[in-house]
């Protein structure tokens, strides 16, 4: 089999795989959509929210979704310098989010609204935790990428792996648009 | 390519940004503002997919154009399945306190 075909196949079955994780989260949004009414006397969503800090969080990771683009584009064009900075900028943004995501969590959890509290919250932490989870594994796929762009340079190879790392971040923002609409908007409507 | 990017960047910002300024300013009824950012979006859902992950741009069999409908299939079959089984399971399951007056249980004090 031609290298362009194993990158193919790969890619097809790296689609698969977001597909079913994307049922994950569905699931997680269903159970979001059904129990955030239950706060069990506890504060409710529009108590604990602050939307523009979630404005900032969103736009933040859209960008980054535009700067993985932009490192793409730089690995086609086999400039290694270019790939690695936009790479680099990607990665900076996402570390950004994944600490705004945890100063929210942490100033929930010492405000007494912790996944304890309710139903409301425990869907809500385990919904946007697992949004969480895969930014971080994400993060760290991304380092040790850069890394090997760095020793090895852009070959065939490493290429094919990081068509599919900007796919998963490409995958990332997109839930996030939901969570965003869903969890944090839908509060104040 | 860097145009599409580009385009899909730009579009995703006033989209979000439209729906944030649409429910901090409230400024349509409680249900055409649900529906309209909930539209919003999906339309930004697909801007990214056709502008970021490039969906629907395969040459030959277009496998991930359609494990993405049936994906988005099964999840809206999921999603609103779930919300209307719950809700109307809430709707019909009485309360302790209808149960105790229904039933003529009498409550020492």
């Amino acid at each position: 089999m031609s290298h362009t075909e194993t990158h193919e196949r790969s890619l097809l079955g790296f689609w698969i795989y977001l597909m079913t994780d994307l049922l994950s989260f569905g699931v997680l949004f269903a159970t979001y959509a059904v129990l955030s009414p239950n706060t069990a006397g506890g504060p409710n969503a529009k108590e604990l929210f602050s939307l523009p800090f979630v404005l900032i969080e969103t736009l933040i990771l859209l960008t980054s979704s535009f700067t993985v683009g932009l490192a793409m584009l730089a690995v086609f064009k086999q400039a290694k310098q270019q790939a690695l900075i936009w790479f680099g900028v990607t990665f900076l943004l996402g570390l950004t989010f994944l600490g705004m995501e945890l100063y929210e969590f942490n100033n929930l959890i010492a405000e007494g609204a912790s996944w304890e509290r309710s139903a409301f919250l425990s869907s809500f932490f385990t919904l946007v935790g697992t949004h969480g989870l895969h930014i971080s594994v994400g993060l760290l796929w991304m380092a040790v990428s850069m890394v090997m762009i760095w020793k090895r340079g852009l070959t065939p190879f490493i290429n094919s792996k990081l068509t599919r790392l900007a796919l998963f971040w490409h995958f990332l923002d997109i839930v996030w648009i939901f969570i965003f609409t869903i969890v944090y908007l839908l509060s104040y409507v | 390519m860097f145009k599409s990017y580009l385009l899909g960047f730009i579009l995703s910002i006033l989209l979000t940004v439209a729906a944030y300024l649409l429910v901090v300013n409230n400024m349509l009824s409680q249900g055409v503002l649900i529906i309209v950012i909930l539209a919003l979006a999906v339309i930004q859902l697909w801007v990214q997919l056709i502008m970021f992950l490039h969906l629907g741009q395969e040459t030959g069999p277009r496998w991930k154009l359609i494990s993405w409908i049936s994906t988005a299939s099964v999840l809206l079959i999921v999603v609103i399945g779930s919300i209307v089984i719950m809700n109307n399971l809430n709707y019909h399951v009485p309360s302790d306190q209808e149960i105790i007056e229904n039933e003529g249980i009498h409550q020492s004090h």
